[in-house]
């Protein structure tokens, strides 16, 4: 009835687990008891949960990643806690335990911590750049939102009923086939993945095809701003990258559960086949990370130095030599595993000539803050912080790009090092950036910038203290991955990177203090113009948080920085274009498609994960008719009355002129 | 370029058409019902083709291999041309784009894989495979 499922399943005999289970468990409780004695449902449902609303979505992606990104941090805390604990004796992780603690931060990290928020802020801010009312599939952009949450939450399931993978995060075969790792926990990988991966390919293909036929009139290829760029970029080599993930991991899957032969020992297998091919993802997924960063701290760089950037179509094809070229170097990631001479030089060569492209980047940032006047708030200090310590990480990934170093340097902690380096400096610093350069956009408050500089100060030493000795010990010999560390000579390091570790708690308490400290003081911290940091794109014109249409009437741009340039007509006192009428505008309704298909997918994972065949045929039937539901639906779309678009038109031009006025005063 | 679209409420870009926009397929060779019928029959015909060569022996027994591959090839042109309506015409553009970064990308990855599978192949000791090698 319930396949491999039964009470076996729940880890009794480990504390850990269960105690980590029963306090996420009692605070999810206490969320929901509280948003029920609040009397929020009917609001929830209505306004976010069925919401198609590109910026909703967004926002709800930014949420589900940065509740992700404390359970990857709390994996993380266990990690260094436990191995500095190894020196004196047994530590406090079993082996069994340690492995899925590491895989599980790997896992979540990646996936559902910086995958989500990279997506949350492109599908927030992309619409709002490129000046139209939202993406080209609302319902679509729902549907994969609420996918990856269901990943998610099989991931985090894991952790009471069954066990996680302990194959490290990207399950290398033969390792995760049924003869070595015959428990659940590679089905939980594989199920929880292949379900946020379908997610993730949907809203590729969504944000690709509004990128390439929605935009403002006017809105050329080369006037977009440099984030619709990167984020292109980005979502290409999502739909790209990510077919070749899932079959891979379906290759896998057949291994396991069908019997087939794919990746296994015995039977005219090949494990090796398993790394190549999932590299082949794996590479670009790294740039579909941070790409968008690039993009965002781009526009951050030359917002806040008030220039425009400096060589926009260098940076544009930059963009797109990586996005080409982050195809050619996969095997960097196993120069180890005997292909021979010729083939290690070729792809050493490539991956020394990817880092081209961000040079290129590197400089052109350093030339926009040349001459500026640059304004040191929060979001900038995140940016300044990653170009120091990205390029740092970037010239340890070219001395790895040598296949000889790599020889001695694969799977050590200097490699671990390394790509932590690239990956919080780039990725995690242009998560933040972002959330604090849009957050007054999306909640129409900007956060306190005190506790917004301690975050950024005590993350960014706490991050050098953690990864510098990591560096050091690599050198010293230290693999990747160890359970028991035996040697004594490498306890100074880890102890420095103990500390670390403490200096990071510190800095993520500062940003959950910054925000509540910035919800409570939101009537001080209103930004009333829609335009905190004197913007330079559209996202800058509509009023914060913008109407559910966007904009009232799709500007018209004319030039590489159109809302910038709006705003020095006005100063040169041009009187706006004030519209004479306003027509209605036809909105997509909201849809519980989304929430309801996850629903339905994440029976679907779970039956499959524990053999419970009747239940995923059930899932299936559900997710089905739910299809069905939606493509017989009578009305896709709801109006907005000329009369609703003109009062908020009209409220956003005042405020507007009520800021020239103060301006003019002022000056 | 003569033949403009059919909807003239919704004049259509004409740089710039998704696949499947009927209005616009100014260059295809034949359109509407006609169209998919000859594609349907098409598929067909190469689909038959192919079990064909597997299944006789009208072809050269080595040349197996590299016949499926062609047929296969031209299943796919088939598809696109008439499924999915692409053309060389300026409205097909992006379309043309987008499969020309699909195939230089399956081509990077399958050309890369066999270099470094056949490496890595010839560097391993010989398996205790009773099948012959390549299998």
């Amino acid at each position: 009835m319930l396949g491999k499922l039964d009470w076996s399943a729940i880890p009794i005999e480990e504390p850990i687990p269960l105690f980590a289970a029963l306090v996420v468990f009692l605070g999810m409780v206490g969320v929901l008891g509280w948003i029920t004695s609040r009397g929020w449902w009917p609001y929830l449902w209505r306004e976010w949960i069925t919401s198609v609303d590109h910026k909703r979505i967004g926002v709800m992606y930014i949420v589900l990643a940065a509740l992700m990104l404390l359970r990857g941090f709390v994996d993380a805390i266990m990690m260094r806690t436990h191995q500095t604990a190894t020196l004196f004796g047994e530590g406090y992780l079993p082996p069994d335990h340690y492995d899925q603690i590491f895989s599980a931060h790997g896992t979540i990290m990646i996936f559902f911590a910086s995958m989500p928020f990279m997506i949350g802020l492109m599908n927030f801010v992309v619409p709002l750049q490129l000046g139209v009312r939202d993406v080209a599939f609302p319902t679509l952009n729902s549907v994969g939102f609420w996918l990856t949450a269901s990943g998610a939450l099989l991931v985090n399931m894991s952790l009471v009923i069954g066990e996680f993978a302990r194959t490290g995060w990207l399950p290398y075969a033969p390792l995760s086939e049924l003869e070595y790792s015959p428990g659940v926990g590679v089905d939980y990988y594989l199920w929880a993945i292949q379900i946020s991966g379908v997610g993730t390919l949907v809203t590729g293909v969504n944000l690709v095809t509004t990128i390439l036929k929605m935009r403002a009139p006017g809105m050329g290829y080369l006037r977009m701003p440099i984030f619709c760029w990167t984020s292109l970029a980005s979502c290409m080599l999502i739909v790209a990258a990510f077919p070749i993930l899932t079959a891979t991991l379906a290759m896998l899957t057949l291994d396991r559960y069908l019997d087939f032969h794919f990746f296994t020992n015995d039977g005219g297998g090949n494990p090796m086949m398993f790394v190549n091919l999932i590299w082949a993802w794996g590479h670009p997924e790294v740039y579909i990370l941070v790409l968008p960063a690039f993009g965002l701290f781009s526009e951050i760089f030359s917002t806040f130095s008030s220039k425009p950037l400096f060589g926009y179509r260098s940076m544009v094809a930059a963009t797109l030599f990586i996005c080409v070229v982050s195809f050619t170097v996969w095997l960097h990631h196993f120069f180890t595993m005997g292909a021979g001479a010729n083939v290690n030089a070729a792809f050493g060569i490539a991956t020394s000539v990817i880092a081209v492209g961000t040079g290129v980047k590197i400089y052109n940032w350093m030339f926009t803050m040349y001459g500026g006047r640059i304004r040191f708030d929060t979001p900038m200090l995140w940016a300044m912080g990653f170009i120091t310590t990205f390029t740092v990480g970037g010239m340890t990934g070219v001395l790895l790009a040598v296949p000889a170093a790599d020889f001695v340097l694969h799977n050590s902690m200097f490699l671990v090092a390394h790509f932590h380096n690239v990956i919080i400096s780039g990725v995690l610093f242009g998560a933040f950036a972002g959330f604090t350069f849009w957050f007054p956009k999306a909640f129409g408050f900007r956060l306190h910038e005190g506790w917004g500089k301690a975050a950024f100060w005590f993350t960014l030493a706490g991050f050098i203290l953690v990864f510098a000795p990591l560096y050091l010990v690599g050198l010293q010999g230290m693999t990747r991955r160890l359970q028991n560390i035996p040697v004594d000579g490498w306890a100074p390091s880890l102890f420095v990177a103990l500390a670390g570790v403490g200096v990071m708690i510190v800095g993520a308490a500062c940003q959950i203090v910054q925000l509540v400290v910035s919800i409570r003081r939101r009537d001080s911290l209103r930004d009333e113009t829609g335009d905190p940091w004197d913007g330079r794109s559209l996202e800058w014109s509509t009023p914060s948080p913008p109407p559910a249409f966007n904009f009232a009437r799709l500007p018209h741009v004319e030039d590489e920085e159109p809302y910038w340039s709006v705003k020095q007509r006005a100063i040169e006192g041009q009187p706006p274009e004030v519209p004479v009428s306003y027509e209605p505008i036809e909105m997509p309704k909201n849809s519980p498609t989304g929430f309801v298909s996850a629903f339905f997918a994440t029976l679907i994972g779970f039956a499959l994960i524990w053999h419970i065949w009747w239940l995923a045929l059930l899932g299936l039937a559900g997710a089905y008719a739910t299809f069905v539901v939606f493509a017989w639906r009578d009305e896709a779309e709801y109006e907005i009355p000329a009369a609703e678009v003109e009062r908020v038109d009209r409220a956003r031009l005042e405020t507007r002129q009520a800021w020239y006025r103060r301006r003019e005063e002022a000056a | 370029m003569t033949v403009k679209d059919h909807h003239e409420d919704h004049p259509a870009d004409m740089d710039d058409a998704a696949p499947g926009q009927e209005a616009v397929n100014v260059r295809e060779p034949v359109g509407g019902l006609q169209g998919y019928v000859i594609g349907f029959g098409l598929a067909i015909l190469l689909t038959i083709a192919s079990f064909a060569v597997v299944q006789t022996e009208l072809v050269y027994g080595p040349a197996v291999v590299s016949a499926l591959v062609v047929l296969a090839i031209a299943q796919m042109g088939v598809h696109l041309v008439f499924f999915l309506h692409l053309t060389t015409g300026p409205d097909n553009t992006n379309n043309v784009l987008a499969l020309a970064f699909g195939i230089f990308i399956v081509v990077l990855v399958v050309l890369g894989s066999i270099w470094i599978m056949s490496h890595l192949n010839h560097a391993m000791m010989p398996l205790h495979d009773p099948r012959p090698a390549g299998g």
